[in-house]
């Protein structure tokens, strides 16, 4: 269990720095179509890493918004705090700010940028169905990714798969004023630049890439999550039958959107199917392993 | 003069290596202690909500005296109980069996089931509870981080030196295996 969770950690590193090369040579692809290679590559990696800087300190305020979560009354779920309180005793993590959001589907996320800066958020619909050991289950899962500092990575990777999109975009626009080479009268005599092709083709997969990568990171962090919620618990049956349940309910979580769908507990959306329809390359775009997986793993436990 | 330079950067690194092992045991022994206190924060805490259940009870089963008195005798005990680990655990077993009677009540009054105090109560009671059964896990796996730093190479060496000491976990087998006793 430990083992496993030092590798999740190198995994994740690894997968950043992943961000980073793809980064550069978005920048890269940028300066060979507009033919201003270092310069441009200079200026990829400076827009990321503000953006990067920027989100690190409002990110979780953003993310409690748009789910519209509010603070959870102490006296109205006395239960979810109890259950909050007695896990950050087991981990030794000071206790994260509780939210509620109002929807019927069971679902949970965990946001902020350290221990001491994080919050966890349930829907009204698990607190309806989840039983308290099940439920203790689902906050033990948050609270690891709280511990396993998952909410600082998923933010970043959500600002560099923001920066590689923005930086994409920038560049195939910037071909329609110069890069795209459009005989005009007036025109300086041509040059032939057959790298832009390059940079053209780097540039239309860059945001795939990064999107496929950032659902891989998320992957590899639920799998740890539910690892270590278990060492939290010592009672895998627990999130087992908790995941059971997400199992068999099908309802889509309406509070969720796309940017935040990695940090939920559950895959939020519908159509990217848990049943594994869908195999192959749809895989590689999925932030969560599908739970048959997850619920398997933890039955080795 | 390179073989100055050399020796002096040697030194330095076994100097940083020393400075943030000590500071590591320091760390892990100090969160051993937050970790003991918090077992007795969460002790504490139970012992105070009893006297207010026993009032709540009171309003609604008051000839039940037995089961409140062997609840208040038990709670006593535990306040009174010496500050080793066994000692402290049998009267904390012995409280919960009596504070179990004492739940068993509320089926046998609709009324006292239904109070929101009452209800209120119970949850607080059974997540303290959990409280101490998580506050005792997170001393124990301090207490693993800490004996594991403390027994690999190659702190072991310099540990020694500096008396740092291994430390004991905490056994609920020896609380657990005895039964508790409960007085009427």
């Amino acid at each position: 269990m430990y083992d496993l969770i030092q590798s999740n950690k190198r995994r994740s590193v690894l997968l950043v720095a992943g961000f980073v090369i793809l980064l550069a040579l978005v920048g890269a692809a940028f300066g060979l179509v507009i033919g201003n290679g270092p310069i441009a590559t200079l200026i990829a990696l400076l827009v990321g890493g503000a953006i990067a800087f920027a989100s690190y300190w409002k990110a979780d305020k953003i993310a409690l918004a748009i789910s519209r979560a509010r603070p959870a009354d102490p006296e109205r779920y006395a239960r979810l705090h109890n259950l909050v309180e007695g896990l950050c005793i087991a981990s030794g993590l000071p206790k994260p700010g509780v939210y509620v959001v109002d929807d019927p589907a069971p679902n949970a996320f965990a946001t902020g940028r350290n221990p001491r800066h994080a919050s966890i958020a349930v829907t009204t619909g698990l607190l309806e169905m989840m039983n308290r050991v099940e439920l203790e289950g689902v906050v033990a899962h948050e609270l690891s990714h709280i511990r396993n500092y998952d909410i600082l990575v998923s933010t970043l990777a959500v600002t560099m798969v923001g920066a590689v999109a923005l930086l994409t975009d920038l560049a195939i626009r910037t071909m329609w004023w110069n890069g795209g080479r459009v005989r005009r009268s007036g025109d300086r005599p041509d040059r032939n630049n057959p790298l832009a092709l390059v940079g053209f083709a780097l540039l239309i997969l860059a945001p795939i890439v990064a999107k496929a990568m950032q659902a891989a990171i998320s992957r590899q962090r639920e799998t740890l999550a539910d690892v270590s919620a278990c060492q939290m618990t010592r009672y895998p049956p627990g999130l087992i039958s908790a995941l059971e349940k997400l199992q068999a309910d099908t309802t889509v979580t309406h509070a969720a959107s796309t940017a935040t769908a990695h940090l939920w507990i559950e895959q939020p959306m519908s159509g990217v199917g848990d049943e594994g329809r869908l195999g192959g390359p749809h895989r590689w775009f999925n932030t969560h392993p599908p739970l048959e997986e997850r619920i398997a793993l933890l039955r080795e436990l | 003069m390179w073989f100055f330079i050399i020796v002096l950067i040697i030194v330095v690194a076994l100097l940083a290596y020393l400075i943030s092992a000590y500071n590591g045991l320091i760390r892990r022994r100090n969160q051993i202690e937050n970790a003991w206190s918090q077992i007795d924060v969460q002790l504490k805490r139970r012992l105070d909500l009893i006297p207010n259940l026993v009032e709540t009870v009171k309003g609604y089963a008051a000839h039940e005296k037995e089961t409140l008195d062997a609840v208040i005798r038990a709670r006593n005990a535990a306040v009174a109980a010496p500050d080793t680990p066994v000692a402290q655990a049998r009267a904390e077993n012995a409280l919960t069996g009596t504070l179990r009677q004492l739940f068993a009540l509320g089926e046998a009054y609709p009324d006292l089931k239904a109070n929101q105090n009452f209800l209120a109560l119970q949850e607080e009671l059974s997540s303290t509870e959990g409280r101490v059964a998580y506050a005792r896990q997170f001393y124990n796996d301090s207490v693993l981080g800490y004996n594991n730093k403390l027994q690999q190479f190659p702190t072991m060496y310099f540990a020694k030196m500096l008396k740092f000491e291994r430390r004991e976990y905490f056994e609920a087998d020896e609380a657990a295996r005895s039964t508790p006793t409960v007085e009427f």
